[in-house]
């Protein structure tokens, strides 16, 4: 970009003509802004005041421009002018909504004012109008991994949408689960009979589909790339069905989704439940009999016709002696009154009792449950402790917990529901412990970690390990309080019970879902822009390659696996894998990673930018970094409900508390700020955090930070940060407020007049 | 045990589920009840009486035929209607307790002595002979139901009110000498006659 040309427009509207003093905030703008052109408006976001800046970027060659009105969330529509670069001071939510009200209040409100225009001003000169990334591929096929339900529905729906799509299924067809089934649980009204899987019929969809690819007998051998340029090297087992055997073929691709599914949990880990004996079967193995019996009377394996049968439920699942399954698989006790149903529907007199200690039938499964027990189903809550081979049958001992009484019953066959075990490959904790091992010189390690990359599912050609990073109980990864589809592998998605436990209708419902996400990605990166959730950036990271030192610290850091190294290790970053949060900006301690309108400049000129009143003033200055995603939107509810908090803060939001790079503070804390808040997202197990890992990296970074301040002769409570959730805008300026009081309390800060 | 409860026995085995649906009044609904507890949790009569409503279909699940037959539950049972109307599978749980009190009481299982049970055949008894209540006779019947020492502690504890109730003509001593009768009372007994066989008939006490 050759010449910038700035201007700044402050709005007197909604009150702010009214609260502050407007020919200030003009002055302000012209000379300690410097702002080559300000002007003043009415109503700014109307159209004669769109049309005024619209006037000036035309024909006063305007490239820069602030808009001192409401804050950045507010009036997007309006103040949307694609060619030019932009910042927004945020006067309405950010100071005359939350200010007290009253004339005593009016210095410190125009105080508050000024400093945000001087901010957005400072912030305007350090911004360039992010140009997109020039990487932009055009590769939009689809790979699916897996060609169960799951994959076959996320296959179809993405053809039928248009896109190419690949299969890839290491079993001889396709299927999966669903053909070893006799019947699926209802998934239409009147939920009440079980229902055809309907897998043969989509199964031949899809193989008859033209845009759709089937690479069957095959596994992928290495992945490599990023969103819209993935090479998936496909390798075909030998004695395969098709062409050439024992061949690998490479696929471009654009995004994958991966529907790898599940295994049954292990029945012979369940001795006490008879896992072992000939007259105890899982559901699977059930609907194995039940296909035998082809709608017949169910048979056992010794041929014997089953007049009786005990379900239990949760066998080896919601389990808290750590010995088996810790989760509930969510299916199993539809699947149970399904299976029940065979026996009732083949013949009404085969005594079925399902042994539960809470039914859960999610969805419609309730009416499932009716139907169940109007065909004479007896559903008896109860625990089962032993489950004893006597002579032919099965001796079920257990406590009816509704009768309080230890008893047992007989049975012909008992049916252990067993849960689903995700097959997510690689557990990338166990992969870094084993290559570190590896690399410093284990000769079991190196065995180990070759086993390892043989049960990689994606066999990912990335810095941080073969597959996707693993969520809680080795399922696949999932942002799962917010985004459950989000992934930390860029446009790699994980659809069906691979991702979760779940139904073959959830399964379904899940890869449709899925199958967008990816076309999302595609898209996206065709356009050079950032994937969910800043969807639709065209910034990204940019590195100053001759300043860096090579500490790996962004490589590591980057939740998503975005940054490879080369040989001589310095980052490559892959723009397309990049979530532009900003973590590897706050992490680099040499700080040469930027973005063309986020930078360790863009928010250390505007905390420069304010005003530090002297020690004798009792004024004292809070810096608040707050997170974009929930803490800013919080800070803005807080204005909107007219929640007031003390105007001695300043407030920058950032990407995330991952990018933010220690130097603001210390930079904030020299300049004579009192206090720095940082205010993110929920981190931990149950993490809210938008970009995943970057509020806790943030949390980790300033747990070090405390020698600093005691260096600087400051104490550790001049910075603190909170969790802040989205809806929590009457906590936010309770925090505030309490936070500013602590420090009054404290006396300013020593580094006053330093600056 | 009653010749009414040997044949149900043979008949059902041990499918006590299968009797209540048979024989029980509303019994098909037993098997809907999915153990909520909601119903344990409305009736006033909570605390005091055997088994809650839910337990007693948990019991006829079970298949616990002499329990449930000579529970005082069903006895207990004030017809105040709030199980039905919480119920979230909508069991006619009122009824279906009045069901299994008939029932029991027709086998002969229901418990021996239980006041509602003993108020209430008192009270029929004394309807059916004449079509018509003989509101003396049945007092009296109530008062002496324990025998006879307690009967006359009844009387002299009631003396009060007894003489209250004849000097504001609202007792007359004489209605213990025969007492009114309805019009048609050979009618009446032919129609509870026909209603009886039509019952049996109906829950399969014929066959
Ligand atoms: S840390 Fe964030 S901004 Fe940096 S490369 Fe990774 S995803 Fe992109
Ligand atoms: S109707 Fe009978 S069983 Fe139901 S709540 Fe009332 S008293 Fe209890
Ligand atoms: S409220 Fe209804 S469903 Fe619940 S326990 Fe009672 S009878 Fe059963």
């Amino acid at each position: 970009m050759s010449e910038i040309k700035t201007a700044a427009y402050i709005c007197s509207g909604c009150g702010l003509g009214d609260k502050l003093d407007i020919p200030q905030l003009g002055k302000i703008a012209l000379k300690e802004g410097k702002m080559a052109l300000v002007r003043d408006h009415a109503f700014l976001c109307n159209s004669a005041g769109v049309q005024m800046i619209r006037d000036d970027i035309e024909k006063e060659g305007v490239t820069h421009v602030c808009i001192a009105a409401c804050s950045r969330r507010a009036k997007t529509e309006a103040f949307h002018f694609p060619t030019v670069a932009m910042t927004r001071a945020n006067l309405r939510e950010g100071v005359i909504w939350v200010v007290a009200e009253g004339s005593e209040h009016d210095e410190v409100r125009q105080e508050m004012a000024d400093d945000y225009v001087r901010m957005g001003c400072a912030e305007l000169k350090k911004v360039k109008l992010p140009q997109g990334n020039p990487n932009t591929t055009l590769q939009k096929r689809i790979l699916v991994v897996g060609g169960g339900m799951s994959g076959l529905t996320a296959a179809f729906e993405a053809a039928e949408t248009g896109y190419e799509v690949v299969i890839v299924e290491k079993q001889a067809q396709l299927g999966g689960w669903a053909n070893k089934l006799w019947k699926r649980v209802p998934f239409k009204a009147p939920y009440a009979e079980p229902q055809a899987t309907g897998v043969a019929e989509l199964a031949a969809k899809v193989s008859a589909h033209p845009r759709i690819r089937v690479h069957l007998n095959s596994t992928i051998a290495e992945t490599s790339g990023a969103p819209g340029r993935f090479t998936v090297k496909v390798a075909q087992e030998s004695g395969a069905v098709t062409e050439e055997s024992g061949a690998v073929t490479e696929e471009a691709i654009g995004a994958i989704v991966q529907a790898t599914g599940f295994t049954t949990y292990d029945i012979a880990k369940l001795p006490e439940l008879g896992g072992g004996q000939a007259n105890v079967v899982d559901q699977a193995g059930l609907e194995a009999l039940a296909q035998a019996a082809n709608g017949g009377v169910l048979k056992r394996a010794d041929g014997k016709e089953i007049k009786s049968v005990v379900f239990l439920q949760c066998a080896g699942q919601r389990d808290e002696t750590g010995k088996h399954l810790a989760y509930c698989s969510g299916h199993c006790c539809a699947t149970s009154i399904k299976q029940a149903m065979y026996f009732k529907d083949a013949n009404p007199d085969t005594d079925t009792v399902v042994m539960y200690t809470d039914l859960r039938v999610p969805g419609m499964g309730e009416d499932f449950y009716r139907s169940a027990q109007s065909k004479g189903v007896i559903f008896t809550k109860g625990k089962a402790s032993a489950v004893e081979a006597v002579g032919d049958s099965c001796k079920v001992n257990f406590k009816d917990l509704i009768l309080d009484e230890a008893t047992s019953l007989d049975a012909d066959l008992v049916v252990l529901a067993t849960g689903q075990v995700p097959s997510a490959g690689v557990n990338l904790d166990a992969w870094d412990k084993v290559v570190s091992e590896a690399d410093g010189g284990s000769e079991a390690a190196k065995q180990n970690k070759s086993e390892m990359q043989k049960t990689s599912i994606l066999n990912l050609a990335y810095r941080q390990g073969p597959d996707m990073p693993q969520f809680k109980y080795g399922f696949a990864d999932s942002h799962f309080i917010c985004f459950p589809y989000e992934t930390r592998r860029t446009g790699i998605y994980a659809a069906g019970p691979v991702r979760r436990p779940m139904d073959m209708l959830q399964a379904t419902e899940d890869a449709t879902g899925a199958a967008l996400k990816a076309i999302q990605a595609v898209e996206n990166a065709s356009l050079g822009r950032a994937a969910h959730p800043r969807t639709g950036d065209l910034s990204f990271p940019m590195v100053r390659l001759e300043g860096c030192t090579q500490c790996k610290r962004c490589t590591v850091e980057c939740p998503f696996g975005a940054i490879d190294e080369d040989e001589r290790r310095f980052p490559v970053f892959n723009e397309q894998r990049c979530r532009r949060c900003g973590t590897c900006m706050g992490a680099c301690p040499v700080r040469v990673i930027s973005f063309e309108n986020y930078s360790v400049d863009t928010v250390g000129s505007q905390l420069k930018a304010v005003e530090i009143p002297d020690e004798f003033s009792e004024k004292p200055r809070v810096l608040i970094l707050a997170c974009e995603n929930d803490a800013y939107p919080a800070l803005d509810m807080a204005g909107l409900s007219r929640t007031v908090y003390s105007a001695f803060v300043r407030i920058i939001p950032v990407r995330c508390l991952g990018s933010v790079n220690t130097i603001w503070i210390t930079d904030a804390l020299n300049s004579g700020y009192d206090g720095v808040m940082m205010m993110g997202c929920k981190k931990g197990d149950d993490y809210q955090c938008h970009f995943v890992k970057g509020s806790e990296l943030a949390s980790y970074r300033m747990s070090k930070i405390g020698d600093t301040l005691t260096q600087m002769g400051l104490e550790p409570e001049r910075v603190s940060s909170y969790e802040v959730a989205i809806t929590d805008n009457a906590r936010v300026a309770k925090f505030i407020n309490e936070y500013v009081e602590q420090l009054v309390n404290m006396g300013p800060s020593p580094m006053k007049g330093f600056g | 045990m009653s010749e009414q409860n040997q044949q149900a026995v043979a008949r059902y085995r041990n499918n006590f589920l299968k009797e209540v649906e048979d024989r029980v009044e509303d019994g098909e609904w037993v098997k809907m009840c999915m153990q909520c507890g909601v119903c344990a949790g409305s009736c006033p009569f909570g605390p005091h009486w055997e088994h809650s409503p839910q337990k007693i279909f948990m019991m006829i699940r079970a298949g616990k035929r002499e329990e449930v037959l000579a529970s005082d539950s069903m006895w207990m049972c004030t017809s105040c209607y709030n199980c039905i109307v919480r119920c979230p599978r909508k069991l006619p749980i009122t009824h279906i307790m009045h069901g299994l009190a008939h029932y029991a009481h027709r086998l002969g299982m229901a418990p021996k002595g239980q006041p509602t049970r003993e108020i209430a055949r008192l009270f029929w008894n004394n309807l059916a002979k004449t079509g018509r209540v003989n509101e003396l006779k049945f007092s009296l019947a109530m008062y002496f139901k324990d025998g006879f020492v307690q009967g006359i502690k009844n009387l002299l504890a009631m003396q009060g009110i007894g003489m209250g109730l004849m000097k504001a003509r609202r007792l007359n001593p004489m209605e213990i000498l025969g007492g009114h009768k309805c019009k048609d009372k050979d009618g009446i007994h032919k129609m509870i006659a026909k209603a009886r066989e039509i019952e049996e008939r109906k829950q399969g006490y014929a066959s």
